[in-house]
């Protein structure tokens, strides 16, 4: 397309005789072609000479042109390779990481999670190295007999699934989330590239089921191949999770209140009593009156927090395991009530442990009727009011205290909001309130019916009224001295309340006489409520029965309360299912276990011959 | 008489050829070659015994291969530097039919190695890219058009060159190979800039991008979100580019160390797109700058070289040819270090490869041919000016 072009480098060279450069030089000039024509040269060579000369400028101008833009990009590569090189520089001088070799290896996990004991120092739950078995099928030499064999360590694998899963386009999954160290050798002599470990922690309850419902339990969160994350998965390793993982606080173990060997005390003889009382849940909590700390919580049924089980679902929530009756089972507490208008009373000036109260009744106030358990006749003394347990008479007194003055006392007790206590489900113990507070209101509550709070609930106020006064809150955590509360009542009022809750034990005609022991005193009240029907109404034949004690009944140091579920005492011609022959035996025998192992001195009852003026003591 | 019967006794006009080529060839970036080769060959022996190990050989199999096949590239380097531009250019365009066709035919014989482009003719012993070999001599064919466009009278060459650029361009792009298809865009850019391309034009296409990007950004949630990934210095340490940018931290300023690296045995790559990340973990930031440098002052110098040319094949020509070259060896190193999206690319003469070692033994062998010193014709400037 073009002529066979000329070295043009050398044309340059041959051009001496180039004129300078004109532009608008035409390309015929008719001066100069006349000239020539004039001494006969040709024409045509200065036309030629022309346009050289005219390509020669235009060339130029391209040259120029040319360098200057050879230039920019000269200066672009050099800039674009000093970037590169000072961001080589940069990404040199920075701190190298660990290469990691998948995102989810976990190096970002702290595992150290702190434990937990109870209040000498004895393990609740601790960690243990284990690992996971974690497979990577495409590494696989025969996954089909990988499969098999794991099938042979891990009877509960599925082998078809496994196959499919290996053959399939998976390049990681998981198999076991934790394994011991025989099924781990079991593993490793399959021989199988493509089965790997992956070491963690996982957390251990090494005693089983014990204070199941305090542990909770414990998962994985995040999992990597290197770390996995433990969880929380209730009580109080949710609530204090932040607590247990935080680094801070490795090797500084996690102090309950509770004490390990009563703790199992508490269990067995709740147990016992559970089974033999055909009840189908039961719970204890003691609690120390002065400090608040929970010396042992107790719900049956319980599980295995190692192995912590799912929800049950679609069922009455009592039945699951893992609900915790002591903390959000809120249950209409029933007589154990009775002990609050009379305090009040006291505390207000109303009346005196002498004072006499009428009890005729029934009492019909809006549509309802009260009545006693049996008549007691048409007065009684307002002790006697509390040892037989009268409905009536602490209907009567709530209604002189007042609506408004009992709402303020009960929700200084505690009784209108969830406990504080340390456990994350103590949040789902809301006491159900009525709403509105009728006059009839007033009096169901005054023994216990027409307001449910959870037993915790129950202790924490038993402790407030009896410990001399002063507002318990109470608390998981081991405490070092008494809590010193706000001052509910008089220190007289409360010894009062302890002298009455004695008498309901010792006296003749008492609700709670299988409660006497021989070398402890206790003093207590029961409470039997009819469970509500779902349907509406109460049922006949089934009640939650309640002991909310105390002792040393002198100079009390624990409150012990015990809740059956639908107990009933067959062994007699007709079931007897009230709390005196339910509730009261098992917590005299839960009492008489434990006193020892707190230490305390067996009483020795101030009677007869060797009788010792009150004061001795 | 004796001439009579014998003819007249060849004199060769001028000096010797090879004293001529050393007297006037680019000794430097000469040099500058034959370091950056001995560089490839040392970290050959870190980077290469990794994937001799999974293909089964002997841990420096693939140094050797390297070392003969470098010994033919650099001979056949020499050689065509000492041809002259006229015969480059006429071979060029003959070699660009040749690379051309034996692109266009690759659907049909090539073969893919199991990585899902068809860039390959298997020969056996080696194989064989021609996308590697066209590259430099479609920048012959474009300088030749687009000269012959500057000549009075002379044909539409840039048009022409435009629809060469197109057709090539389609045909690597169905491989598909984006890599080298951004390579011979930029490449034939870099030649019209440089050619003369109307000022107007190159701002339109600036403003254009610009203002494309800018929109693109704020209109598109997808495409401002692969920006501010490649913008975020957090990088995901289980990509290649995460595995790079962990072995230059690695390496530091000294490196780590002979055959400490660890970077080899995770990146598959390790031994062509990724080699200065070998280099990074083992022998550190120095030789990283050293190689970068020499890259630089190649380019660099080069270019400086061509702006005294006054032939216009000759300065487009090896304006295209240094482009090529630079381009490909920033890239590549831009990779490594996040300033560019990943695209697989070799480092010109250090990374491993049999067939783009010699197709780069070519394009340098040009380069080195068109940046020899010729006389310019000053003195005639001179006379001529006054």
């Amino acid at each position: 397309m073009t002529d066979d072009r000329r070295e043009i480098g050398d044309t340059h060279g041959q051009t001496p005789e180039a004129e300078p450069f004109e532009r608008r030089t035409p390309l015929r000039p008719l001066a100069r072609i006349l000239r020539a024509r004039d001494r006969g040269q040709n024409p045509d060579a200065i036309e030629r000479e022309n346009i050289r000369s005219r390509h020669e400028s235009m060339r130029d101008t391209l040259r120029a042109r040319a360098e200057t833009r050879l230039f920019v990009v000269g200066m672009a590569f050099f800039i674009g390779f000093l970037v590169v090189a000072v961001r080589m520089g940069a990404i040199a001088s920075t701190e190298a990481e660990e290469p990691r070799i998948a995102d989810n290896s976990g190096a970002s996990i702290t595992a150290a999670r702190a434990d937990i004991v109870d209040r000498s120092g004895r393990v609740l739950a601790t960690n243990l190295i284990t690992n996971a078995l974690y497979a990577q099928p495409h590494h696989m030499i025969d996954p089909v007999a990988a499969a098999e064999g794991l099938g042979r360590i891990f009877p509960d694998l599925d082998v078809e699934d496994l196959q499919k899963r290996f053959t399939g386009n998976r390049k990681f999954l998981w198999i076991k989330r934790n394994i011991s160290p025989e099924q781990q050798q079991a593993v490793h002599d399959l021989g199988e590239p493509g089965l790997l470990f992956g070491p963690r922690e996982m957390r251990l309850y090494p005693n089983g089921r014990l204070a199941a419902h305090v542990l909770g339990g414990a998962g994985y969160g995040r999992e990597g191949v290197r770390a996995a994350e433990v969880v929380g998965r209730a009580g109080i390793e949710k609530s204090f999770d932040a607590y247990l993982r935080d680094p801070i606080n490795e090797g500084k173990p996690l102090e309950l209140s509770l004490d390990l060997t009563i703790q199992h005390t508490v269990e067995e003889v709740l147990d016992g009593g559970m089974r033999l009382l055909n009840a189908k849940g039961a719970s204890a909590i003691l609690m120390d009156i002065h400090t608040g700390e929970v010396i042992s919580i107790a719900s049956l049924p319980d599980y295995d927090p190692n192995a912590r089980p799912g929800p049950v679902q679609g069922t009455d929530p009592s039945l699951d395991p893992t609900f915790n009756r002591a903390v959000q089972g809120v249950y209409e507490l029933g007589s154990t009530f009775k002990i609050f208008p009379v305090a009040q009373a006291m505390e207000l000036g109303m009346v005196a442990p002498e004072t006499i109260i009428d009890i005729k009744g029934p009492i019909r106030v809006g549509g309802f009727r009260i009545r006693d358990y049996r008549n007691y006749g048409n007065e009684l003394s307002v002790s006697d009011i509390i040892v037989k347990s009268s409905n009536i008479g602490t209907a009567r007194i709530a209604m002189e205290i007042g609506p408004e003055r009992q709402q303020d006392f009960l929700r200084r007790l505690g009784f209108f909001e969830p406990t504080d206590f340390e456990l994350i489900e103590s949040a789902t113990g809301r006491p159900l309130l009525p709403n509105p507070w009728r006059t009839v209101n007033t009096m169901t509550i005054s023994y216990g019916h027409g307001l449910s709070a959870s037993p915790l609930h129950l202790a924490a106020a038993y402790a407030s009224t009896l410990n001399g006064g002063t507002l318990i809150k109470p608390t998981l955590l081991r405490q070092d001295g008494p809590q010193n509360g706000e001052r509910l009542i008089s220190e007289e009022v409360s010894a009062a309340t302890r002298e009455m809750l004695r008498d309901v034990v010792v006296s003749e005609k008492g609700t709670a006489s299988m409660a006497r022991m021989p070398l402890y005193t206790v003093g207590g009240k029961t409470g039997t409520a009819d469970k509500p029907n779902p349907r509406g109404g109460y049922y006949e034949d089934k009640v939650i029965t309640n002991f909310a004690s105390v002792f040393p009944a002198l100079d009390p140091k624990y409150v012990l309360v015990v809740t059956l579920d639908e107990p009933e005492d067959r062994t007699g011609p007709e079931p007897r299912r009230t709390a005196g022959w339910t509730a009261v035996p098992v917590a005299a025998a839960i009492i008489s276990r434990v006193a020892p192992l707190l230490g305390l001195r067996p009483d020795i009852e101030p009677s007869g011959a060797f009788a010792l003026p009150v004061a001795a003591n | 008489m004796t001439e009579m019967a014998h003819g007249t006794v060849i004199v060769q006009p001028g000096e010797a050829i090879l004293s001529r080529w050393w007297r006037t060839v680019d000794r430097v970036t000469l040099t500058c070659i034959f370091i950056l080769f001995a560089i490839g060959l040392l970290l050959g022996f870190a980077a290469s015994p990794p994937l001799a190990e999974r293909n089964g050989l002997m841990p420096f199999h693939y140094v050797l291969r390297q070392g003969v096949f470098g010994m033919m590239a650099l001979s056949v380097m020499l050689v065509v530097s000492m041809l002259s531009p006229t015969q480059l250019r006429r071979l060029g365009v003959l070699g660009f039919f040749a690379a051309f066709l034996a692109v266009a035919m690759l659907p049909v014989f090539g073969t893919d190695f199991g990585k899902g482009a068809t860039r390959w003719f298997s020969l056996g012993f080696v194989s064989v890219q021609p996308s590697e070999f066209l590259k430099p001599v479609f920048v012959i064919l474009c300088a030749w058009l687009m000269a012959a466009s500057q000549e009075l009278n002379g044909p539409p060459g840039k048009t022409f060159s435009f629809i060469v650029a197109v057709c090539t361009v389609g045909f690597l792009a169905t491989q598909p190979d984006f890599g080298q298809s951004a390579l011979i865009i930029a490449a034939w850019s870099t030649l019209y800039f440089v050619a003369g391309a109307p000022m107007i034009l190159l701002t339109g296409c600036i403003g254009l991008v610009v203002a494309g990007g800018v929109v693109a950004y704020s209109s598109s949630e997808h495409f401002a979100r692969r920006i501010d990934g490649f913008l975020n210095p957090e990088v995901d340490p289980t990509t290649q580019m995460g595995f790079a940018t962990n072995a230059i931290r690695e390496g530091g300023f000294f490196g780590a160390g002979v055959n400490e690296g660890q970077v080899k045995w995770s990146l598959p790559d390790a031994h062509t797109d990724f080699i200065i990340a070998v280099a990074a973990e083992e022998y550190g930031l120095i030789l990283v700058w050293i190689i970068i440098g020499l890259f630089a002052l190649i380019t660099v110098r080069s270019l400086f070289r061509l702006m005294r040319e006054r032939d216009p094949f000759i300065r487009l020509a090896g304006t295209g040819l240094i482009t090529l070259f630079g381009l490909q060896a920033f890239i590549n190193l831009g990779v490594a270090v996040r300033v560019l999206p990943a695209k697989g690319m070799t480092l010109p003469f250090v990374s491993y490869g049999g067939s783009s070692l010699i197709a780069m033994g070519i394009l340098v062998g040009m380069l080195l041919c068109f940046t020899r010193t010729r006389p310019q014709g000053e003195i005639g400037d001179m006379l001529r000016r006054r």
